[in-house]
């Protein structure tokens, strides 16, 4: 008897006990609200940083306070992920009320600051939204910033004429007026999908 | 990158420096002041220094980095974390260290220990132990709950800790010093079985990760990977990594076991007067 495996009360009500606790934590991770993205409330922190505008001014976070905040990082040569991506976040925006459309914000960080200079972001963000505004900065802050979000940036070896890929995060972080850590956007979220999250957020904040 | 650079933490956490430190101060102190004889050897010392200083490598290490931003990293920070560090110090056998440390507590601050046995004891029973062991691995890599993991700081050191921990848990169970001849501890022959047993759901799970067509953890995706790599490899070397090394890591638990058990056999008496008139 004594090789066998034995299951007295004692023990195996606290195995039940265990399983149990275990399916209904899963109930815990649910959204309660109907959220078409990814809620990542709590998960983050603020949104935080310092970089160069376009115009080769240093920005912060609380000046873009009061928006609702789509933060994206990418480079402007990349070939596919980045301007999908805007393209998307702008049609969203456009499909917005108008009285949300200025209080939304797309903010495009350029992690490839070594070919992307401030008068090559603004040409490039200018052609998707006149919502959005570019920054970049040097290397290792804009590796504080994304090691802030859980995110990384890499660099491919270059070809022969100089060319290289950057490997960068593709989804987008939803910050609220606030400045706290709301949604993401997976990067097939649909424009549809992106729309009625930035709507709902935006009638949330504001009440 | 310089090769201090790689040797500093990547996410610098106080918790975890100072949980090895005083793991390897403790072992230390009980190393020079216990008694000659019962004092491990050294290569008893080195396997124990190599298991934690493993675990701490993938922990506080650039490491850690790259764990955070390839999936397959990740898998291997796992393996170490959950199974390779912990078999290690287990195998080492830091039990009389532990013993003696336990002998120089304060009979006040033992008996306040009191609960964590009880908690210990029934962490350690076979079937718990192993849910847990199993249980935890499925928990981390369950899509949504992995994808909370890797975007929130906390959730992640929650993670990695928990795996430790558990890690560290069930390879002291599978190899415990002591002959369950002669004590309370498992059964050689439970301790193969249980071995068996988790093996079993790790490849399993390995085995759905490398044959998923589709991408199972989009986080790295979303996250931005530590350099260019097509999703569908990253997530295969991962998936081989949930499935052939800790199978691999269980038929050497087993052999182990089973050298020990063979080792045993006829070696030691019965214990009990009732047994021997039970053998004559």
């Amino acid at each position: 008897m004594s090789n066998r495996f034995r299951l007295p009360l004692p023990i195996l009500l606290p195995v039940t006990t265990l399983i149990a606790v275990a399916v209904l934590m899963t109930g815990c991770f649910s959204d309660d609200q109907s959220w078409r993205s990814k809620d990542i409330s709590g998960l983050m922190p603020e949104l935080a940083f310092e970089l160069t505008d376009t115009s080769g001014e240093t920005i912060t976070a609380d000046e873009t306070d009061g928006e609702i905040r789509m933060v994206f990082f990418g480079f402007t040569h990349c070939p596919d992920v980045c301007p999908t991506t805007l393209q998307k976040l702008s049609r969203a925006v456009k499909d917005m009320p108008a009285e949300f459309q200025e209080e939304t914000r797309i903010v495009f960080i350029s992690v490839d600051p070594g070919r992307d200079t401030p008068e090559r972001i603004r040409s490039y963000v200018d052609f998707f939204s006149e919502r959005a505004i570019g920054l970049t900065g040097e290397e290792q802050a804009l590796r504080k910033l994304s090691k802030r979000y859980r995110t990384t940036f890499g660099y491919d070896d270059p070809d022969e004429e100089g060319n290289y890929n950057v490997s960068h995060s593709g989804a987008v972080y939803v910050f609220d007026r606030e400045g706290d850590a709301r949604l993401l956007f997976r990067p097939e979220l649909s424009v549809e999908d992106i729309r009625a999250d930035l709507v709902t957020l935006a009638e949330e904040s504001r009440t | 990158m310089s090769v201090a650079e790689y040797l500093i933490p990547y996410d610098f956490s106080p918790v975890t420096i100072a949980g090895f430190m005083l793991v390897l101060g403790f072992y230390g102190y009980g190393l020079l002041n216990m008694p000659e004889e019962d004092r491990p050897g050294s290569g008893r010392i080195l396997v124990f220094m190599v298991g934690v200083m493993m675990c701490y490598a993938v922990m506080q290490t650039r490491f850690d980095y790259y764990s955070q931003y390839m999936f397959f990293v990740h898998r291997g920070q796992h393996l170490i974390l959950h199974h390779l560090g912990p078999f290690l110090i287990a195998l080492s056998n830091p039990l009389p260290v532990m013993r003696f440390l336990h002998g120089r507590i304060k009979p006040g601050i033992r008996r306040a220990l009191v609960p964590l046995g009880w908690i210990y004891r029934f962490l350690q029973h076979p079937a718990i132990a192993s849910f847990l062991f199993v249980g935890l691995i499925y928990f981390w890599l369950w899509p949504p709950i992995h994808f909370d993991a890797m975007l929130s700081r906390d959730l992640y050191w929650i993670m990695n800790w928990s795996m430790l921990l558990d890690g560290l848990l069930f390879w002291g169970l599978i190899f415990d010093p002591r002959s369950p001849m002669n004590s309370n501890a498992l059964g050689y022959g439970k301790r193969i079985l249980l071995l068996a047993l988790v093996a079993i759901p790790q490849m399993v799970l390995g085995a759905t990760i490398v044959f998923s067509r589709g991408m199972v953890y989009d986080v790295y995706e979303v996250c931005g990977r530590a350099w260019p790599m097509a999703p569908e490899t990253d997530q295969l070397l991962g998936g081989l990594l949930t499935w052939i090394p800790p199978a691999m890591m269980s038929i050497l638990g087993i052999l182990i076991i089973l050298r020990r058990a063979m080792r045993e056999d006829g070696k030691i008496t019965p214990y009990s007067e009732e047994l021997k008139a039970t053998h004559s």
